[in-house]
């Protein structure tokens, strides 16, 4: 057998999940000279991209350009896209291992955390990600409901995916209306009633994970005025102190930004997003019929852990808030893969650098490999994925260099696709993809939007014809 | 950014000694494994301290027969430990000004790994070089 890599033997790679880091670990690799490589990609849905299409806020359409980078990596003869195929139901990773040389799952953290409080699982309380995919138009979300009759809505946490649903939910019609947001939700946003939006953070403002210009943003929404409570964005002795030894430059611009929130006075817009620090729920109040009807929540003081985080801890301090929607945003984790190594503590699979480990040996498990969030948790933004990918995939170079590699019985590119059509024979390729995505700029353009997306795989079958 | 994404790069393994060793088992696992400082656990896989590199170079120093000595006797004892879900700003920073280079993990008082100087260096690297190509992608389309 010639060496792997090589015009006569090209590296098979496989790679699950088409989001960012799948298609970093893809051009990290094709920028190897001295390394034949031949890249298929699956996803479990028609269209590629990840986040970038159903997590982006709809109104960031400027982050979503980064699928031109995406477009150029795909566009090489040594790429191939085999979208709606699902790891695990289409193709197992016992198919996989006859059809490659190296595996490597990129499938990110497809599941939210929970607050872990009584009530949370009453109605009218969501994870902020159900909302995030439902007016995203993802698939899996179109058909979810929520109660936008509610005047008054909580969003827990401060993280970005908190910052988007409170800044969506404050958006007018005229403003949605310009962005790529699904249709139906569109349709639903237009008719809410939601009047004020209380986002709420645990720790102090200059904890928040939010960044500047994501603060300096809520300022400028046109029917929304945003306001915060004095005492709240005051920083504590501990933060001051903090910030004193290391004045970081963002955070106090930050903190400047939330001060003056608070100083705000009402300008007559129809909605009030209120921004709350040092506050956790303990519990969601029901009504009668089983629905959120309010929220307690207990004030929170910080203390410093050893190595120097400020951390919250709960006073004996109580209020309640009468909010009849909750939207939860305390943090994701990825979800196990059949076969696959998981690590349930951190919530990703487990790995060294990016190599699979056998929980049992502590060695690495030959052919297997990780990227992205389902390999270092959710942190960071979609650049933060190109250098963990580039780490990954210099593992996986590496050891093709040592022969570590599977031995497929099948490595042809056709036999892969022999495969995939056997299971799925409603696969969708990257020239499906980029007729679709011609078509959804097309319907958009009509409206004046930058697209009108296709929210389910039926439409996108009837679209190409199928 | 917390320490939990550190370690969840990093296998399972722990590489641990015990204090009655001689430095020379500490100095041959620091050789093997590439790294610079072993957590020092008891029989009952407590930690009851730390021995770096140079700690090993102050021993060696000091003493003729040092890598015969017991790790017990060179090891820091009063050893600063961080959480998973410690900020990664917060330990960079309290590192730094206490200027020690190694910090083992505890989640609900068991060890869990160790975190060096070096990955958190890497991993606020990473961070601002994903910022700085996010930044520019975006600028770059406005120019489009």
């Amino acid at each position: 057998m010639t060496q792997v890599g090589t015009d006569a033997n090209p590296l098979r790679v496989a790679i699950i999940g088409a989001g960012p880091s799948g298609f970093y670990v893809a051009d990290h690799l094709f920028r190897q000279r001295d390394l034949v490589v031949e890249v298929d990609m699956f996803d479990r849905l028609p269209t590629p991209f990840g986040l970038v299409r159903a997590g982006v806020a709809p109104d960031h359409q400027k982050i979503k350009s980064v699928t031109k980078v995406f477009d150029r990596i795909a566009s090489r003869p040594n790429f191939r896209f085999y979208g709606n195929v699902e790891f695990g139901a289409h193709v197992t990773l016992a198919d996989l291992r006859q059809h490659y040389h190296q595996i490597c799952y990129t499938t990110g953290a497809q599941t939210d955390r929970h607050m872990g409080i009584p009530g949370e699982d009453l109605e009218r309380s969501h994870s902020a990600t159900e909302f995030v995919t439902w007016y995203n138009g993802h698939p899996d979300c179109r058909h979810c409901t929520f109660d936008l009759s509610q005047e008054r809505v909580a969003v827990v946490g401060v993280g970005n995916v908190a910052v988007d649903v409170a800044r969506i939910l404050s958006r007018t019609p005229e403003e949605l209306a310009k962005t790529d947001i699904a249709e139906y939700a569109l349709d639903a946003l237009s008719r809410s009633r939601v009047k004020e939006i209380y986002l709420l953070g645990r720790r102090g403002p200059a904890q928040a994970a939010f960044t500047t210009p994501e603060a300096k943003e809520l300022g400028e929404l046109t029917d929304a005025n945003v306001a915060a409570l004095p005492e709240e964005v005051e920083l504590d002795s501990l933060s001051r102190a903090a910030l004193e030894r290391n004045p970081d430059q963002a955070t106090i611009r930050k903190i400047e930004i939330l001060q003056g929130y608070a100083l705000h006075k009402p300008t007559g817009k129809s909605r009030k997003l209120i921004m709350r620090f040092l506050v956790s729920p303990v519990e969601l109040i029901g009504n009668d019929a089983g629905q959120v009807a309010g929220m307690r929540l207990v004030r929170n003081e910080l203390y410093a852990t050893e190595a120097g985080t400020l951390r919250p801890r709960h006073t004996d301090q109580f209020e309640e808030l009468p909010v009849g929607l909750v939207f939860r945003s305390v943090g994701y984790r990825g979800v196990p893969l059949p076969g696959v190594p998981f690590n349930e503590k951190w919530g990703v699979i487990l790995n060294e650098k990016g190599r699979v480990v056998n929980p049992g040996t502590g060695q690495p498990v030959v052919g297997e490999y990780s990227a992205g969030w389902i390999k270092r948790g959710p942190t960071g933004v979609i650049g933060t994925n190109k250098p963990d990918a580039a780490e990954t995939a210099t593992c996986m170079i590496e050891d093709v260099a040592e022969g570590l590699t599977l031995k497929p019985q099948q490595p042809e590119v056709a036999a892969a696709e022999q495969l995939v059509r056997a299971y799925q024979p409603n696969y969708f390729t990257y020239a499906d993809w980029l007729r679709l995505d011609e078509l959804e700029v097309t319907r958009g353009k009509a409206a004046g939007r930058p697209r009108i997306k296709f929210t389910c795989v039926e439409d996108m079958s009837a679209a190409l014809g199928r | 950014m917390k320490i939990r994404a550190i370690l969840a790069t990093k296998g399972t393994n722990v590489i641990t000694i015990h204090p009655d060793q001689p430095l020379r088992d500490a100095a041959r696992l620091l050789a093997k494994h590439n790294i610079g400082a072993l957590v020092v656990v008891d029989e009952a896989h407590d930690l009851v301290g730390i021995i770096s590199e140079r700690d090993i170079i102050r021993a060696s120093a000091r003493l003729e027969d040092a890598l015969s000595q017991p790790v017990g006797q060179s090891m820091t004892r009063e050893v600063i430990t961080g959480l998973p879900q410690d900020d990664l700003v917060a330990v960079m920073d309290t590192m730094t000004e206490r200027r020690f280079r190694h910090l083992p993990i505890m989640d609900q008082g068991e060890l869990v790994g160790i975190i060096s100087i070096r990955d958190v260096v890497k991993y606020q690297r990473d961070q601002y070089k994903g910022e700085i190509d996010t930044l520019e992608t975006q600028i770059i389309a406005d120019e489009d």
